[in-house]
């Protein structure tokens, strides 16, 4: 009897350790993958490939384009590139002239080009809209409120944008003839 | 499970070394703590059972036994250290500085360092101290510390829970400290026991066998220790979500009023004024300290603000519909709080134009008359200037920050700190202009042919006030944790645990001794405790130990 009683005892004592274990350790696998989570999350802030571009409104200052302001959302339908400069950034420089040998073409074909400037004057941007003679929509973010929602580091900075909307593509740096055409193809509406 | 039985009576868990009760060795588990092979017993967690040494049963058991090792633990650590170097070799994935061509990192690593850049990016150390294995390796710390933490101080608190003061005779002569004393009265043994008493030892008696313990709560010092470093690594855990932690930080120009970074287009800041004060170079109190720093040393920085708080959450980009929340000043140790955010002070510029004023004067007036004047005002250029006297002037060119690259004028920023124009001058009923080129420092005449020529007659400049913005409610539970830390140092460190034991025998009385640190303390303790008595000083065998072994090597 006593003996039977001890090893009652025993297993029991053997179940609640168990259990308490499992506890402790189903508590720790949980923080581990709230970190990992979290982590990345925090990355999709950052609005990257797969996500949709959130919307926005400028003014659009090009005269050489017809538009009076830019809201992205009302552009769903075409492929968006959007680029994010400066006048005084010589990687944007470079590529602004790709840029403009593109557009016509590519306009035609269901692209819009939107090209955020992050200057603080007009003038400065009228000036190198001037020398470029560039037609496609430039906005002036001169509140910063456009750069802080995409969390623009250092510029040039392009998303490619389907006409559903979805971030096709990030890049950051300056872009080749070659390479921009072959974001254009792959953000170009179906027929 | 197999319990094993000392002849005292007392039934210990498997893997005991020492019986729980009277702490005779237990034969058969010498090997775990390595007393087999010396004279003198392993007091390590007081020979109790490490549950992780002995069962191995299901899964969750042999996981547990894993990350209860303190090898492990130690191993972690050292291929966490190994790990966090390698991601200093090259600049991480946020520090590519801004003037390389291409700063993806698949194509930056390649190009600035090579093959080895390469290797280095595709092994994802570019982003190494975010990464999911970096991550993992120190939330296997983290459970590495509960676990051993949780292993060791249960069977320890047990163990000291259960112990008696009736000894086996072999744990008493297996003690560093032992003695045996002849011919000892009661009268003495008494005058002891009091002396015990007199030196805040707790005493207890068991058919003459006594075991007098002070300070054991400083065993728990470790382990209260462990709380903190816990609770701390649940805060650094906490801090990355965005919702406890943020930090941010914006420029912003004096009368410029812009988005606050990481509040998601909630709030703007209006920077009303800049202030810099200096100390008085002829203070009498600091005169001195002033004059050896070379003049000029700051007193106060400071930014008068207005927060504003977007009421209208329609899209960004849009004409923002701002309230007022608060204004105010904020400076150095007086931060600025508003809705849960702190505004910090940090740092400044005053390097820049904010407009300037020109004349036109003849070229060859001596005296330079203006005949006309004009202001730009540089936060908002104009391109056209007409003036009552008839003259247009026209910005061609501007350059906030002018600099002269291979032969070709730029800008080097957006900002006016060193502010260059060309300007088309046409004189009244003119139709073609007059070039000029005006910089700071620079006015040139492109044809050499101007009639009339511009000067900068004044200029008014700002100061750019560097803001941090914090969000941190994690801070309170880093303090709590950091405080147990301490709490837990505390009690290790100042506190020992300090046993002595008494075995009375038909002719002898045993006296051994035994603290967890602080082998002078304890002895200068019995000292004291055997004065008036005709009991033998303990004698430190393990000094004796390596006496002999140098004597007879």
């Amino acid at each position: 009897m006593r003996i039977e009683k001890a090893k009652e005892k025993k297993k029991s004592k053997i179940r609640n350790r168990l259990i308490f274990r499992t506890i402790i350790l189903l508590v720790l696998v949980a923080a581990v993958v709230f970190a990992l989570i979290t982590n990345a999350e925090k990355d999709n802030t950052i609005y990257g490939v797969g996500d949709k571009a959130p919307d926005f409104e400028l003014k659009q200052i090009n005269k050489n384009n017809e538009l009076e302001s830019i809201r992205l959302s009302d552009l769903e339908g075409k492929g968006v590139m959007l680029n994010f400069w400066a006048t005084y950034c010589k990687p944007c420089e470079k590529e602004m002239p790709y840029m403009q040998e593109l557009y016509p073409q590519y306009n035609d074909k269901g692209i819009e080009i939107v090209a955020v400037s992050l200057d603080a004057t007009e003038a400065v941007i009228h000036q190198f809209i001037e020398k470029y003679n560039l037609t496609f929509p430039i906005p002036h973010d001169n509140k910063n409120q456009v750069s802080d929602l995409y969390k623009i580091g250092p510029i040039p900075t392009t998303y490619f944008i389907s006409p559903e909307g979805e971030i096709i593509e990030k890049i950051e740096g300056a872009l080749t003839l070659e390479r921009l055409e072959e974001y254009f193809k792959q953000i170009q509406p179906r027929q | 499970m197999k319990k094993i039985k000392c002849e005292c009576g007392h039934i210990n868990p498997e893997g005991t070394v020492l019986c729980e009760a009277c702490g005779k060795p237990i034969e058969e588990n010498q090997h775990i703590d390595g007393n087999d092979k010396s004279k003198l017993l392993n007091m390590r967690y007081d020979g109790s059972a490490r549950r992780s040494l002995t069962y191995n049963r299901s899964i969750i058991d042999k996981i547990w036994s894993f990350f209860s090792s303190v090898k492990v633990g130690v191993w972690l650590i050292v291929i966490t250290l190994v790990a966090s170097s390698l991601g200093t070799i090259f600049p991480q994935e946020m520090y590519i500085p801004a003037e390389a061509e291409n700063r993806n990192p698949a194509f930056f690593y390649e190009d600035w360092y090579g093959l080895l850049g390469k290797i280095y990016y595709q092994l994802g150390f570019h982003e190494l101290y975010s990464s999911w294995w970096y991550m993992i390796l120190i939330s296997l710390i983290g459970i590495s510390l509960v676990i051993c933490s949780i292993d060791r101080v249960v069977p320890l608190h047990r163990a000291l829970k259960m112990q008696k003061p009736k000894r086996h005779e072999t744990f008493l002569n297996r003690q560093r400290l032992f003695s045996g004393s002849k011919n000892v009265s009661s009268k003495e043994k008494q005058q002891l026991i009091e002396n015990l008493k007199k030196q805040r030892y707790k005493v207890r008696n068991e058919d003459g066998h006594i075991l007098a313990e002070k300070g054991r709560f400083s065993r728990w010092g470790p382990y209260v220790n462990h709380i903190g470093l816990i609770i701390i690594l649940i805060a650094a855990l906490l801090r990355m979500t965005p919702l406890l932690f943020l930090d941010e930080y914006v420029w912003v120009r004096e009368g410029q009023q812009i988005v606050i970074p990481g509040t998601d287009g909630e709030y703007y800041i209006e920077n009303k004024e800049f202030i810099l004060e200096a100390y008085d170079d002829n203070d009498e109190r600091f005169k001195d300290a002033i004059a050896r720093m070379g003049g000029n040393v700051a007193s106060n920085y400071q930014t008068n603000l207005i927060i504003y708080k977007n009421v209208d959450a329609s899209i960004p980009g849009a004409e923002p519909k701002l309230e007022k929340v608060v204004e105010d000043k904020v400076f150095m140790n007086n931060p600025l709080k508003f809705d849960g955010y702190t505004l910090y002070q940090s740092g400044y510029q005053q390097n820049e134009f904010s407009t300037m004023s020109f004349i036109i004067h003849e070229t060859d007036d001596p005296e330079e008359k203006a005949i006309d004047t004009f202001t730009v005002d540089l936060s908002e250029p104009e391109t056209e200037y007409e003036l009552d006297s008839g003259f247009r002037v026209v910005i061609d060119k501007y350059y906030p920050d002018y600099v002269l690259e291979d032969g070709e004028p730029r800008s080097e920023t957006k900002f006016p700190r060193n502010p260059a124009y060309v300007f088309f001058i046409y004189p009244p009923n003119s139709k073609s202009p007059e070039i000029s080129f005006i910089g700071i420092g620079k006015n040139i005449d492109a044809t050499g042919e101007n009639k009339y020529k511009l000067g900068i007659s004044d200029f008014e400049m700002h100061d750019v006030s560097g803001m941090t913005l914090r969000r941190d409610y994690t801070l309170p539970l880093f303090g709590l944790g950091a405080f147990i830390f301490m709490i837990g140092v505390v009690q290790g460190m100042y506190w020992q645990h300090r046993r002595i034991w008494i075995h009375p025998k038909e002719n002898e009385m045993l006296l051994a001794a035994h603290t967890n640190k602080n082998w002078y303390g304890i002895k200068k303790d019995i000292e004291k405790i055997i004065s008036g008595t005709n009991i033998e000083m303990v004698v430190d065998q393990q000094e004796l130990n390596e006496l002999d072994k140098k004597q007879g090597g």
